[in-house]
């Protein structure tokens, strides 16, 4: 009870409401269906919404790495310009492309936009603000992100050109052995988390984040999440799929309009998804910061709402994305295959036996201290 | 050079050899690649550089200049001329054998003129079609465009060389297949960001691997020397701007140069600082410009802007001096046309304290980044032989270990007054090309440094007359320019229009080397060896 009181901006509180007031009314069957048509539009929202704040962020910081102004011209510190971007981009014409296989052309932006959309399902943006919460959660995650790739190598392979090609193949040579490494990273935490849902990981993470609990194997875990996160979305130094400077625009370059939106959007909200689901996993998620004991700080730290927390702690992690991919050169091929396959996925294999280890012998930090953890 | 001279006469006895502005021989076509043979494996100077090869139209006869220099020593030139009375089917020697920069220019001649190389592996035509009616350079050329008229539909690419050989002393025309049938080609370019202009690459893959280059040129090509021939000597300084955009300061000191020698004209020795501390400027403002886009073709965005944000600083001095910033037309024959401004040398010296603190910058942000180095280290093998037979100059022949700098070996303007070192490098890869680079703009600062405080006094122009009249004769020089070495060669025979000119691109050595290097590496490297050599396209179509 207290806590309700403590929590007074936490969206469960309207949602739980809303609930209440649909079940007064109306039947089992018409509540459900009411609420899975709204959740359905509240993520379309969010979905649009966010990708437009995070290309307007990236311009933004972009431009303070690169010595320049950035977006400065449509609206207030150039805030609307990635609403006006969206707006052309509708309105751009749909350009048919000369002997490309035309359904598997029109059917690959969909595939893109759908795995994106379908792990971005499985977030939990906070207290409460959780659609699918499976108890294989992270399974769930690691399977749907990467349908993606099927979208990625239809566009190449449909566009009849063969930049897109070369685009497409390097694109799968990269997804498939940094899903991997992506894939073990989350198994080690699991492995120390005893569980596969989002939400019962995040709850477990109250006192003391994954990040910390399994000291050595956890943060090697977390940086190989990190980079293979970001080969996964094909950003940074790993942007090699659309290495604009050799391939033009790689497996995309064929697309316009709303289908090039689609990319691009699938893009920006793939770098948010591998951020968010860093967060839930090795950063505690939506949890305030809590230190055992420290009743009054608690309350404090409770007192700022979940999502805050959220999504707090994924700009942070979004800002190293930008700040690597700014910095860095593109890697080559046979490079990035090399860090995966002789670096990244030995390390990791060690790293789940060295977890294992860890929790067996009760050499975690809440095993270790657990007065302070 | 006497010895030189009885070498000539032993090879060939009916050889005639004149002391003009430089040793000129004229030979029989059938002896010239004996005697080029022999020029180049003498061991006690071998004149082992192709610099320039100019295909002439001497009215009855249509023939080649060589310009050949030692690369022990490029002060040590020869001309070696030749020709043939057959205007209908005119036949030459090839020397690509000797030398492998010859192929090119070769193509090119034939394009222009209409000479056919025997023994020339490709000859097809260099930036013009096949099909193209007529040879543009000869002095009988038609100009009528229903000859060839505009076309609008585009033509598929035949990749089939003509050739003509000789075999046990039978001329035997044949063709032969640029690529092998399965071949998976790209077009790299002539839109492509990466081109750094409209080049056109057509690349055959094996995966990701480069199996073959073929360079297509010729996009832009202005037949800037076919248009000076009827222009006078001041008329034609605008043209050198827009060959290497980039060092458009450099190419109008070259031309300058050669009318100024032919015409006698003596240079203030005002105007000389000024030219040679607005060439390093220049140099900078170009070299920065490349590193930036070499890291950009490398996928580093940021670097690229740093680079961008530096060169803005030399930009603004030129436009305060000139009103240009990137063609600045300051040059001109007897000197210089603007004078300094008030504050200039307290720009200068403010961006030279600037500049080298940027520099560690650049140093600290990528030139030791892993992944760069992973780019660079050991790619794109140019060797010193290889480097001297394609007669890559500049940044990039440095970078293999060849002295080459025009600077050091014929110092013109006020370069043998100041003190630099010539940055030599011997790995030969793109990380020595992209050191090399960085270190030629420290030694830039360094020249500056030297000059920005001692500009004399005086004239900033020689008096010259209204119409400039050169004498007969033939006229080279020679410049280095931000690429390689810049060379302008004038045949003329006293009138105020040039008989016949050539400039000599260092950009276009530089791609000819591109498929021998490019070979067997990634196609990213391919992008990155290209922005390592920096070639700039308008040089090369003239």
């Amino acid at each position: 009870m207290i806590l309700n009181y403590s929590q007074p901006l936490e969206v469960t509180n309207l949602t739980s409401w809303l609930d209440a007031a649909l079940r007064s009314s109306l039947p089992e069957f018409w509540v459900l269906l009411i609420e899975f048509v709204l959740v359905g539009v509240a993520f379309l929202a969010a979905y649009a919404v966010i990708a437009l704040i995070l290309i307007y962020a990236e311009r933004k910081i972009t431009a303070f790495f690169q010595a320049r102004f950035g977006p400065n011209r449509v609206g207030k510190w150039g805030l609307l310009q990635s609403v006006a971007d969206m707006v052309k981009i509708l309105l751009k014409e749909i350009v048919k492309i000369n002997r490309s296989d035309r359904f598997l052309f029109f059917a690959a932006p969909f595939f893109m936009i759908v795995a994106s959309m379908a792990t971005f399902g499985a977030i939990a943006f906070g207290k409460g603000l959780h659609a699918i919460d499976f108890n294989i959660g992270v399974l769930y995650v690691t399977a749907v992100s990467s349908l993606g790739i099927i979208g990625v190598l239809l566009a190449g392979w449909s566009s009849n050109n063969k930049y897109s090609m070369i685009g497409a193949m390097r694109s799968g040579a990269q997804f498939v052995s940094y899903e991997l490494s992506a894939g073990f990273a989350l198994m080690t935490i699991v492995v120390l988390a005893g569980t596969m849902q989002f939400s019962t990981m995040i709850e477990g993470q109250r006192y003391c984040w994954n990040l910390f609990n399994g000291h050595i194997s956890s943060l090697i875990a977390f940086i190989i999440y990190l980079i293979s996160g970001h080969a996964e979305t094909n950003r940074g130094p790993f942007d090699l799929p659309e290495a604009e400077s050799e391939l033009t625009a790689g497996y995309h370059t064929e697309y316009s309009g709303l289908q090039f939106g689609f990319y691009y959007l699938a893009e920006y909200l793939n770098m948010f998804i591998i951020a968010s689901i860093a967060t839930a996993v090795f950063l505690g998620g939506y949890m305030p910061i809590q230190v055992k004991g420290w009743v009054a700080f608690n309350g404090i730290m409770e007192y700022i709402p979940s999502y805050i927390w959220f999504f707090g702690k994924t700009a942070v992690l979004i800002f190293l994305s930008l700040w690597v991919r700014w910095s860095f050169p593109r890697l080559r091929i046979d490079q990035l295959l090399n860090l995966e396959w002789k670096y990244l996925l030995p390390i990791n294999l060690v790293n789940i036996v060295l977890m294992v280890i860890l929790v067996l012998s009760g050499l975690t930090l809440t095993d270790l201290l657990p007065g302070w953890f | 050079m006497e010895n030189i001279k009885k070498l000539i006469l032993n090879t060939v006895k009916d050889a005639v050899i004149e002391e003009k502005q430089k040793l000129t021989v004229t030979v029989d076509y059938t002896k010239l690649h004996l005697l080029a043979k022999t020029l180049r494996d003498n061991a006690e100077l071998p004149f082992d550089t192709l610099v320039f090869l100019t295909g002439m139209d001497r009215g009855e006869e249509l023939g080649v200049n060589y310009l050949l220099c030692s690369s022990k020593d490029l002060s040590k030139e020869i001309v070696l001329k030749t020709g043939t009375t057959d205007r209908e089917n005119p036949l030459l020697y090839s020397v690509t054998d000797l030398f492998e920069t010859a192929n090119y220019n070769e193509r090119e001649v034939f394009a222009l003129f209409g000479i056919r190389f025997i023994n020339n592996p490709d000859m097809r035509k260099f930036f013009l079609n096949g099909d193209w009616n007529g040879f543009p350079f000869r002095k009988d050329y038609d100009a009528n465009p229903e000859l060839n008229p505009l076309n609008l539909e585009s033509k598929d690419i035949i990749d089939i060389a003509p050739r003509i050989m000789e075999i046990d002393g039978k001329l035997v025309e044949s063709t032969v297949n640029i690529f092998e049938e399965d071949d998976y080609i790209i077009n790299i370019g002539p839109q492509h960001p990466s081109t750094h202009g409209v080049m056109h690459f057509r690349t055959s893959l094996d995966g990701e691997i480069v199996k073959k280059i073929d360079v297509h040129s010729g996009y832009i090509h202005r037949g800037i020397e076919k248009l000076s021939e009827t222009l006078t000597y001041p008329q034609i300084l605008h043209f050198t701007d827009r060959l290497d955009y980039l060092s458009a300061n450099i190419n109008r000191h070259g031309l300058c140069m050669a009318v100024e020698k032919a015409a006698e004209i003596e240079v203030p020795e005002r105007a000389q600082y000024i030219r040679t501390i607005m060439d390093e400027l220049n140099r900078m403002d170009s070299h920065l410009l490349a590193w930036a886009c070499q890291t950009n073709d490398l996928g580093a965005t940021t670097a690229f802007i740093y680079g961008m944000r530096e060169r803005e600083i030399i930009l603004d001095i030129f436009e305060k001096t000139c009103g240009g910033r990137l063609i600045i037309n300051q040059n001109v024959v007897g000197g210089v046309m603007f004078d300094i401004y008030d504050d200039f040398q307290k720009d200068v010296k403010s961006f030279i304290i600037y500049m080298c603190d940027k520099l560690k910058e650049y140093d600290r942000f990528f030139s030791h980044n892993v992944i760069a180095l992973g780019r660079m280290i050991g790619i794109g093998n140019l060797s010193k032989e290889d480097a001297i037979n394609y007669a890559v100059t500049g940044p990039a022949g440095r970078g293999s270990g060849w002295s080459c700098d025009i600077r050091k070996h014929i110092p013109y303007a006020l370069y043998d007054k100041v003190e630099f070192n010539e940055v030599i490098r011997t790995e030969g890869d793109s990380y020595a090309r992209y050191l090399n680079r960085l270190d030629e703009i420290e030694q830039s600062l360094h020249i500056i440094e030297q000059l920005i405080d001692n500009i004399p006094e005086g004239d900033i122009c020689a008096k010259t007359k209204a119409i400039i009249r050169l004498p007969e004769g033939e006229f080279y020089s020679r410049v280095e320019a931000c690429r390689g070495e810049f060379g302008v060669f004038i045949e003329s025979r006293g009138d105020k229009f040039p008989y016949r000119l050539k400039f000599r691109s260092p950009s276009m050595a530089l791609v000819s080397a591109m498929p021998l290097i490019c070979k067997n590496e990634k196609i990213s490297d391919f992008i990155g060896i290209g922005g390592s050599m920096d070639y700039v396209i308008p040089d090369i179509d003239r």
